[in-house]
């Protein structure tokens, strides 16, 4: 601790912080902008000045810039002296002269940061009368928009892209006051990451595209705390909405998961929710073979209830997208032992794998604050960047080990960003990634190893037995493949903080295996050991830790003729099992029940549909990979029959009150009933405070006070103002209305606080600044290892991979945009999305002549698709990939052996566009 | 594509840097020496060799007034603007040469020949005005004898 003086008040703040950081944390307002939490300190804006004074003689002072200078002990400043005032004043008044006086067009309007700079310094009067330099704009692609004259050079962008996001197509372009952030040339930014320069610049440059399409202040937002479902992480958002429709997602810090920064499959694939595909009524067939017609919502009850008469012959099929809470009520509905958890035998068996390492053993599956502050990790078979994109994010931010010893030798604090990069230079960090084929990490990985599933469970297994001789050792070890291993080892036997990360990307138990023997080897040194595994979806581990059967045993119910009417909760089971395999099953059934909130092919098996609300509208519990529990909230109202899965499902429950209102089944309710009877949920109960809570007597406001139109918004209808409709669920109220002060951090709507409209208001929100929330960081863990456990190591070491002759190995490749449904729905994501395609080793494709771009016939398992190939040069000879669910590609259990034969040569094509590579856009360097 | 001389040249270069990036100005310099300008072509192509993205490249190149990324004249007149110069007759330099060739700073002429731009301190300033065609310096300039001057640069 150390204690500053401030205008003369001495304030104590914690050690190796700069005084900008420390100024904010104890609530002064001192200007700054090219300072970022996350970004660390450059001195490029000089709008933080402070005077400082050598003691308290010193009437003088000089001026510093406080986010360059340590609130070491003893140091006292001035953040209210007349001249340095002046200063700050004079700083935004010399970035005004060429920012163009456009807020009233501008989108960042109302959430600038740099109008708030600009009132907080009092620099009202411009003197400046001749022309601004103006700029061409650039087309970055379908999510960002670019406005360049708006820029203030305050570089936080290309910091963000470059150096924190790894992005290499953006840079500073030319000099002096006409210095440019863009491409080279216009095109879509590569960049998974790119849509955070719309938080991270300060000005109107970059803006959220998919905004633009339905526009509305910040101000005028309905917001309210949500969690996005695009992947298991469970990174925390602010859903915003307008006249009833989804608008945007923005960040929502949460400092132990996503911190500042969202991908941009979470923050752009929420179009889903106003898409064609949504379903809005329920929907029946008179019989079987009819067509769907839309039925009212009580007759659609009705029909459920006749449906549901005989409750043993009923099975439930639930989802690991849909809410805890959701399936929970589908597993009430039919009885624990008729429901199942609509996954697929192999991803039944992976998240049951999994879940058993991280409950059984003594690594700790770790937050992606804790990844960030990991100073070794071992990547093990997952694409994270395509699969859990922050999490590479995460993995790009190690603590670099000549960073964390100059700390100490040269008194170097960590946010001394520029420093700290001069000193490491090019040395990369620690990190291992070891995937069938070129991941986007590489450039951030010291070491880098391709090779089939099997070989990376052996490199795995290599470097745990390196660690622990107790663990399996690994017979006929190529040698560079065992001085890897060697090296791998070392580096995480001296790190403080070692990772590992797997995943359940590669289908293969035995590289989970692997993954856990490395973490528990090091556990056995005492070294404290992360393992952190990937799990493909938003409540893969919530469905998991509530237990029931697989897909194919559902089946097998219909096969064995113990059950004759199916309920399936928002899932397709078309991406889960073969086609066939699921007509035949569906074949069976008498009555198939479909709720969901999107088309899909079941809808051509269900006989009725039930229009259910996405996460948008409806509250919820979803649980990420790190086993943490997280709420999201509804923020706008549905179409009329549309109603969380959760609350259809309580009203089939109850036949008899068939058409009571929904004011029985409540959020609450049902999280009451999900703890008292499954014990291993009893800390959802404590993730957010109950409905009944309120602040001062009232319920949390999910508009703002500035909410403009509330009493015309409806006067086309009805001139007197509605009033605004309850939330029996959550306390949030959607209405102006209520206390502004601090909420539980669980409950945050929206980041505001007086003179700080932006999101960098944040600020007033945490405990110290870039930290925990204040009252900390809202999610509860529902799953802690066995400190101290030594579970046996798994003994299982597969065999060398051998390529078959005249078979290939096809292995699942990811897209960020494209191989998870909901967000491929969105247009932005839409436009992103790579074509279908096989990928071949360039030997494979020479052995048989096929060329770049011809058509394939690919047979497997009596599957057989024809696709374009595309010739990536990473992957293992003797295996080929295939990305996951791109839209249209039907199901193929994955990892499958397989043939290929020529059956259309075409010239070569051009080298492949943006969005186009290999496994998320690997192509261009593999 | 660059031209094998080209990369015989650039190799012979690179070869002082521990990475190839580190001579990316000197690569810059040697292909506009016998292109002319940089290109977004010629840029990409350096990029391709430098392994760095065309973004990184342009990064460098547009912030130095030597590398030019536009087309410009055989020729290259800078005419100091700087302080010294400024006070000494710069205004007078320039319509000398604005009226005898017809274009203003940034403008090349019709044929070709001669590129205008300004400069910052030639480094000359007991010399001023100042201005450098090419690689010479001309100092003390006298504006009379612009006819003479420039026909030195065919
Ligand atoms: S574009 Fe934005 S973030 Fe980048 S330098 Fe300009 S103002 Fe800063
Ligand atoms: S990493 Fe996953 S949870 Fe986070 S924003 Fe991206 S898709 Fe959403
Ligand atoms: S915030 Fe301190 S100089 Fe920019
Ligand atoms: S000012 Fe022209 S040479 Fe110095």
């Amino acid at each position: 601790m150390a204690v500053i003086y401030i205008d003369n008040r001495p304030y104590t703040v914690k050690d190796g912080q700069n005084l900008l950081q420390a100024c904010l944390g104890l609530g002064f307002d001192v200007p700054y902008f090219c300072w970022h939490p996350a970004l660390g300190s450059v001195g490029a804006c000089r709008q933080c000045a402070v005077k400082q004074f050598k003691d308290e003689h010193d009437t003088r002072g000089k001026i510093v810039m406080s986010c360059m200078t340590p609130a070491a002990d003893g140091v006292r400043i001035s953040i209210d002296d007349p001249e340095v005032r002046e200063f700050r004043a004079s700083v935004i008044e010399w970035m005004m002269i060429n920012h163009p006086h456009d807020c009233p067009v501008c989108d960042e309007g109302g959430e600038c940061h740099l109008q708030d700079m600009t009132v907080m310094t009092g620099h009202v009067h411009r003197e400046y009368n001749f022309p601004k330099r103006t700029f061409r704009n650039q087309n970055l692609g379908p999510l960002v928009n670019h406005e360049m004259n708006r820029c203030i050079h305050c570089y936080r962008c290309v910091r963000f892209y470059r150096q924190y996001a790894g992005g290499r197509d953006f840079d500073a372009l030319a000099a002096h006051d006409h210095v440019y952030f863009g491409r080279s040339e216009d095109g879509v930014l590569e960049n998974e990451f790119s849509g955070n320069l719309v938080e991270v610049c300060p000005t109107g440059v970059f803006t959220d595209k998919t905004l633009k399409r339905h526009y509305s202040r910040k101000w005028d937002l309905q917001t309210a705390p949500s969690i996005c479902v695009h992947c298991g992480l469970g990174c925390n958002t602010i859903a915003g909405s307008r006249y009833g429709q989804l608008r945007r997602i923005r960040n929502r810090y949460n400092g132990e998961v996503n911190g500042y920064f969202l991908c941009d499959r979470g923050r752009y694939g929420y179009e889903f929710v106003t898409g064609d595909s949504r379903i809005e009524q329920p929907l029946a067939r008179p019989e079987r073979s009819a067509a769907l017609e839309r039925v009212a919502r009580g007759e659609a009850l009705q029909r459920a209830a006749s449906f549901l008469r005989d409750r043993g012959r009923v099975i439930g099929i639930g989802s690991p997208r849909a809410s805890l809470e959701a399936n929970y009520a589908l597993r009430r509905l039919v009885g624990p032992d008729r429901f199942y958890l609509g996954v697929s035998t192999e991803d039944y068996r992976m998240t049951a794998a999994a879940l058993k390492i991280l409950q059984a053993g003594p690594a700790r599956s770790p937050s992606l604050k804790e990844v960030r502050m990991a100073d070794a990790a071992l990547v093990l078979g997952e694409d994270v960047t395509n699969t859990a994109p922050v999490l590479a994010l995460a993995l790009r931010q190690l603590v670099h080990p000549k960073a964390d010893a100059a700390a100490k030798t040269f008194d170097l604090p960590s946010w001394s960003d520029a420093a700290i990069r001069e000193l490491v230079q090019d040395e990369k960090e620690s990190l291992f990634l070891a995937t069938p084929a070129h991941t986007k990490l590489e450039d951030a990985a010291c070491q880098t190893y391709h090779a089939a599933p099997d070989n990376l469970a052996r490199l795995g297994f290599a470097v745990a037995h390196r660690i622990d001789p107790a663990s399996p050792a690994v017979p006929d070890l190529a040698e560079e493949v065992d001085r890897l291993a060697e090296e791998i080892a070392a580096a995480l036997v001296s790190a403080k903080r070692p990772l590992i990360v797997s995943g359940t990307g590669c289908c293969s138990e035995a590289m989970l295996q692997a993954a856990a023997n490395v973490a528990w080897a090091l556990c056995r040194r005492g070294n404290p050991a992360l393992l952190s595994l990937v799990l493909p979806e938003a409540n893969s581990i919530g469905l998991g830790l509530m237990g029931g059967g697989d897909l194919q045993s559902a089946f097998q119910a219909l096969r064995e003729e113990r059950a004759d009417t199916v309920v399936v909760l928002e899932n397709d089971l078309y991406r889960r099992e073969s086609a066939a395999a699921v007509d035949a099953a569906l074949q069976l059934a008498k009555h198939v029940i479909l709720i969901d909130h999107t088309r899909h092919a079941m809808a051509e098996k269900a006989d009725l549909i039930l229009p259910a609300a996405t996460f948008a509208e409806e509250s919820g519990t979803l649980v990420n990979s790190e086993g943490r529990a997280q709420r999201y909230y509804q923020v706008l109202l549905p179409k009329a029959s549309v109603q969380p899965s959760w609350r259809w499902l309580g009203l089939l429950n109850e036949p008899a009150s068939g058409t009571a209102d929904e004011e029985l089944f409540k959020l609450d309710g049902i999280l009451a009933d999900i703890a008292g009877e499954l014990p291993q949920f009893r800390p959802i109960l404590e993730i957010a405070p109950p409905s009944g809570f309120r602040m001062m007597g009232q319920k949390v406001p999910r508009q703002s006070p500035r909410s403009s139109g509330r009493t015309a918004i409806d006067a086309k209808e009805n001139v007197s103002e509605p009033k605004p409709p309850e939330d029996p669920d959550s306390p949030l109220a959607f209405s102006m209305e209520g206390d502004e002060g601090l909420p539980p951090p669980a409950l945050i709507p929206r980041f505001w606080a007086p003179g700080w409209n932006s999101d960098q208001a944040v600020n007033k929100f945490q405990a110290e600044i870039g930290g925990a929330l204040r009252s900390g960081d809202p999610g509860k863990r529902l799953i802690e290892p066995q400190v101290g456990a030594q579970p046996d190591f798994f003994q299982t070491v597969p065999t060398v991979f051998e390529p078959h002759d005249g078979r290939l190995l096809l292995v699942p490749l990811y897209h960020i945009f494209g191989s998870e449904p909901l967000s491929a729905l969105s247009r932005g994501i839409a436009e992103l999305t790579s074509g279908r395609y096989v990928a071949l080793h360039p030997a494979d494709a020479a052995a048989q002549k096929i060329a770049e771009g011809d058509t394939v016939q690919l047979e497997l398992d009596g599957i057989s698709l024809e696709l374009p190939v595309k010739i990536a040069a990473s992957l293992p000879p003797g295996v080929a990939g295939l990305p996951s669910g791109l839209p249209g590609m039907e199901h193929v259990a994955l990892p499958s052996w397989c043939t290929v034969t020529t059956i259309l040569q075409t010239p070569p094509l051009a080298p492949p566009q943006n969005g186009e590579g290999v496994g998320g856009g690997v192509g261009a360097q593999s | 594509m660059l031209t094998p001389e080209e990369i015989r040249e650039l190799e012979a270069d690179l070869a002082h840097y521990p990475q190839k990036q580190s001579g990316c100005v000197d690569a810059l310099k040697i292909v506009q020496r016998r292109r002319g300008w940089i290109s977004d072509d010629t840029l990409r192509e350096v990029a391709v060799y430098l392994e760095m993205t065309p973004e990184e490249l342009d990064g460098v190149a547009t912030f130095y007034p030597v590398i030019f990324r536009r087309q410009v004249g055989r020729h290259i007149i800078r005419i100091c603007d700087s302080v010294s110069c400024w006070i000494m007759g710069y205004e007078k330099v320039y319509s000398a040469l604005n009226g005898t060739l017809g274009i203003r700073l940034g403008e090349t002429t019709a044929d070709g020949r001669f590129t205008l731009l300004p400069s910052a301190c030639l480094g000359v300033c007991e010399h001023a005005p100042a201005l450098m065609i090419d690689d010479d310096l001309i100092a003390d300039w006298n504006p009379g004898n612009v006819d003479g001057i420039l026909s030195r640069y065919p």
